[in-house]
């Protein structure tokens, strides 16, 4: 039962980038691939805390801007070495449409 | 349908190969490993700290039975292949049981060479080679007191160290009269001896072995002069010998190895050779570091990549006793034209020596401080000049082992809690470990597990020292060609070179052309390319925001707790009343929390909210300051001194000459950041000798000084050239900072591109009026196009959404 909340218009997010969503609680970064998928992750690196929607985009991943930790966008969790994760929740595009459902899926 | 590739030999170069191909292309085979030994994947090179007891077995184990099964791969051990039948594409074991191929990789390594002498297959002569051999040795040491080892080498030695170690007797038989004579000059061997008799050790000199004696077990040695020597244990370490009996019995062709060409494959297409077993280009590999190129080449192409190709390696050497710091590589016995530069210290232990040629490293050998053999191997390596720094090399490289570390230089000699990496807090003991237990290899496997120099890199000498002595002679420094980053093969010299002379003026045609691995390229490779395009493209190619770090996208500084730092560029330092009223007017406005001068001679504000910056910067654009970019790879600042207007000791004008630099080269884009400084006379109040481009007046003119540092490793300046007008200085340093822009990697800074490509090499095109008025031009062409502020760009509307956070209620 996802309560799907509209949140921007697709061309508002830069492909290979991302934007920042702004709930009352936390942030959580919105990111847009080459191909137009939509992922969103809690805006929070599990390592530091560092903000994620401010590192360099790559397929379906995101370097940490802060030191360089890479995150699997599908499934929250730090790849190679380093070990951690990181919530994330569906995302949905209709009609141009980005929506967002903040249950979280994985991850705390 | 899978296809079936069978590999046999289960060691360190086969499973190597497995891992590069499994992470190419996990499900491509279905992987069937044949080993001899009835053991897993283990580390061969640390047999000699098992020997001494310095480490167990089970600690040398690199991938244990469930790394097996985990990758689905079926590992068959003390059932050994006997026979290939390349018709039927069969490997045949030797209980009778045959198993199908597609593609084969041998990887069968070498044999420790036997001396076909009478009494050679006595008890008690075994070679040092695999876990049986030390399991042999260690037994023999609880229930025999006196060792020979034949062979007085590398392996010989330490074979030697490891009984004496174990309670016995060793004597070191060598044919020669020097040791390791293929690693070492004489008086390096010499030193080697005199300390290793101080262990204990006994040695017979250019003594030729005869006969094994005994009747079933070992007694003793006779020599070719009839003197004898009692053992109950002789250690064969004389060499080893390609293991090729296969791969020849199958009629693959074998000269002293298998045969195999730049991709590794043997004579037959479907049979590929890695490891000691293979013979490439004429020679045999017996140390580590070469394999682990070859597995990396052959995974590629049975991943049907078809890309990599294999150009030989160039080794150097360190012997893994405890306590006895050496290493050699390349030619180090001088020939004719050769020059040598000797260090002899035979108080403290120590002895350097590098053979030149033409300015440029051909070998080295040192014995008792080896810290700096990884940088002279890079500068072999690299094919550097070293006139500009001759008279000092052999003291070592003057900025390694940073602040941090003081005079304790000496890595061996730290103790475990020493901090190594002082930016990630990693301690030598962590790194150690680590490098043992995951079975770490390369500077980037450390990089990667313990973050050890992977931030401002400035301890990665000491982390690649840390590499050698734990590795040994497995370790090398680094490939000779290293690849810009995991998405592609290709060194960034030479993707440089391919975006000049194709033209390729694209991301994403330089990603097709340099054969990327990944669609989108990686958070290292993406900015380097866009660098790239953009000095390369002046006008042409657009600029890609989300190919950049986060403080050159959002044009500020990005702070630990997310908020940015803005810095308004005052041109040569100068600032007007109107200035600093409109700065402190933004930080009222704005609750700047922090203000501070930096070194730059500038004010830095710090805690400003993202979505607070284009507002701010508009204030500040219509005051009509601009970005300091002093949070870019680009030009910061140009620092300077009073000079001749105030100063009493002025020659110059300095803080004008600073000023017309400043105008001239703000908004330049850079491989790394570039600063400048003017001081009007030999005083140097504004530190120009350790600047990227310094200027020091002086009566009859200007100094120009080129390639300093003075952040994390100190490096003063080289002088480059004096001139005499105002004019030159700014042409020369627009050619200067064109040359860097246009032929240095991304990320190097002036100083060790300067070091990398020689000052001589800088000196040459700029010295050449043609050349210097040419990158003079380029330079301000490229210039047009950059000099827009950013800061006013986005106060007017530019990336809005890079700054405006989407607000929900929820």
């Amino acid at each position: 039962m996802n309560n799907w909340i509209p949140i921007a218009a697709l061309h508002e997010i830069p492909q290979l980038g991302a934007r920042v969503v702004k709930t009352d609680t936390q942030d959580i970064a919105l990111f847009r691939t080459k191909n137009d998928q939509i992922f969103a992750v809690k805006d929070q690196c599990p390592h530091r805390q560092g903000p994620l929607s401010q590192g360099i985009v790559h397929e379906n991943s995101v370097t940490c801007p802060l030191h360089n930790w890479k995150i699997d966008l599908t499934t929250g969790e730090a790849q190679g070495p380093d070990e951690g994760c990181v919530a994330t929740y569906s995302t949905k595009v209709e009609e141009g449409m980005v929506y967002l459902a903040l249950d979280a899926e994985s991850g705390i | 349908m899978q296809e079936k590739l069978i590999l046999i030999g289960n060691g360190m170069a086969g499973i190597r190969t497995l891992e590069e191909l499994l992470k190419l292309e996990p499900e491509r085979y279905q992987i069937t490993v044949f080993g001899a030994e009835p053991h897993p994947n283990y580390n061969r090179i640390m047999l000699s700290p098992v020997l001494a007891g310095e480490k167990t077995l089970n600690d040398i184990i690199l991938n244990d039975r469930d790394w097996y099964a985990e990758n689905h791969i079926q590992l068959i051990t003390g059932d050994p292949v006997v026979r290939i039948d390349r018709t039927r594409r069969e490997v045949v074991t030797q209980s009778g049981a045959s198993a199908h191929y597609d593609r084969l990789l041998l990887a069968t390594g070498s044999n420790p060479f036997i001396i076909p002498i009478p009494g050679h297959d006595k008890q008690g002569v075994i070679g040092f080679r695999d876990i049986a051999d030390v399991e042999a040795m260690l037994s023999a040491a609880q229930t025999h007191a006196k060792a020979v080892v034949i062979g007085g080498g590398l392996l010989g030695l330490e074979a030697a160290n490891g009984l004496l170690k174990n309670g016995m007797d060793v004597t070191v038989v060598h044919l020669l009269d020097s040791l390791m004579e293929r690693q070492l000059d004489k008086p390096a061997s010499a030193l080697l001896k005199t300390s290793l008799e101080e262990r204990g050790l006994h040695f017979m000199m250019e003594a030729q072995t005869a006969e094994i004696l005994g009747d079933e077990r070992v007694t003793g040695v006779r020599f070719a002069d009839g003197a004898e020597l009692a053992a109950d244990l002789v250690v064969m370490a004389v060499g080893i010998r390609p293991n090729i009996q296969l791969a020849q019995a199958a009629g693959i062709h074998c000269e002293r190895g298998i045969v195999v060409n730049d991709t590794l494959q043997t004579f037959d297409p479907r049979v590929y050779a890695v490891g000691e077993c293979v013979q490439h280009r004429q020679t045999c590999y017996g140390l580590v570091a070469p394999l682990f190129d070859q597995a990396k080449v052959a995974a590629n192409h049975l991943a049907n990549l078809g890309i990599a190709r294999y150009e030989g390696s160039v080794t150097s050497t360190k012997l893994k006793v405890t306590g006895i710091d050496l290493f050699s590589v390349g030619d180090f016995n001088e020939a004719e034209g050769d020059e040598t530069l000797v260090l002899q210290d035979p108080g403290a232990g120590v002895y350097k020596k590098l053979v030149l040629r033409d300015d440029k490293i051909k070998g080295a050998v040192l014995y008792g401080d080896t810290l700096d053999g990884a940088w002279y191997f890079q500068l072999m390596r690299e094919g550097s000049s070293i006139t500009d720094f001759r008279h000092t090399i052999l003291f070592g490289q003057h900025d390694l082992g940073d602040a941090g570390h003081g005079d304790e230089t000496r890595v061996a000699a730290l103790g475990n809690e020493a901090e190594i990496c002082g930016c990630n807090g990693v301690c030598k003991g962590e790194i150690v470990d680590a490098i043992v237990k995951k079975g770490l290899f390369t500077l980037e496997e450390v990089r990667a597990h313990t973050k050890a120099s992977s931030s401002c890199g400035s301890c990665t000498g000491l982390v690649e020292s840390i590499l050698a002595s734990t590795v040994g002679q497995g370790y090398t420094a680094a490939p000779s060609k290293k690849p810009l980053c995991g998405c592609t093969e290709y060194s960034h010299d030479e993707i440089i070179q391919a975006i000049k002379q194709h033209q390729l003026k694209d991301m994403d045609v330089v990603r097709q052309f340099c054969e990327w691995k990944t669609p989108d390229g990686c958070a290292t490779c993406r900015p380097a390319l866009n660098y790239y395009l953009l000095a390369n493209w002046p006008g042409e190619y657009q600029d890609d925001a989300q190919s950049r770090f986060i403080n050159e996208r959002a044009h500020g500084n990005i702070q630990k707790d997310g908020t940015y730092s803005v810095v308004p560029r005052m041109f040569g330092g100068l600032c007007s009343p109107a200035d600093l009223r409109a700065i402190a007017d933004a930080c009222e406005k704005y609750d700047v929390p922090e203000m501070k001068v930096t070194g730059g001679q500038r004010i830095d504000l710090f805690g400003v909210k993202k979505a607070d910056l284009p507002a701010m910067w508009k204030d500040l654009s219509t005051a009509g300051l601009v970005s300091g970019h002093a949070y870019g790879k680009a030009l910061r600042t140009v620092k300077t001194c009073a000079g001749k207007n105030w100063c009493r000791f002025g020659t110059q004008d300095s803080t004008g000459l600073g000023v017309q630099l400043e105008q001239m080269t703000w908004g330049s884009w850079m491989p790394h950041k570039f600063k400048m400084a003017v001081s009007g006379c030999p005083r140097n109040c504004a530190e120009a000798t350790i600047k990227d481009f310094g200027v020091v007046c002086v009566d009859s003119g200007y100094e120009l000084h080129v390639g300093g540092n003075g952040g994390i490793k100190v490096r003063v300046t080289d002088l480059l050239c004096k001139v005499e007008t105002e004019q030159q200085v700014l042409e020369y340093s627009a050619a200067f900072i064109q040359k860097y822009r246009e032929e240095a990697r991304y990320l190097e800074r002036t100083a060790p591109w300067v070091e990398r490509v020689g000052l001589q090499y800088v000196k040459d095109a700029l010295f050449d009026q043609t050349q210097r008025e040419a990158l003079h031009e380029r330079f301000l062409y490229s210039q047009q196009f950059a000099q827009i502020d950013p800061w006013k760009e986005r106060a007017e509307g530019a990336e809005k959404h890079e700054f405006e956070k989407i607000e929900i209620a929820a």
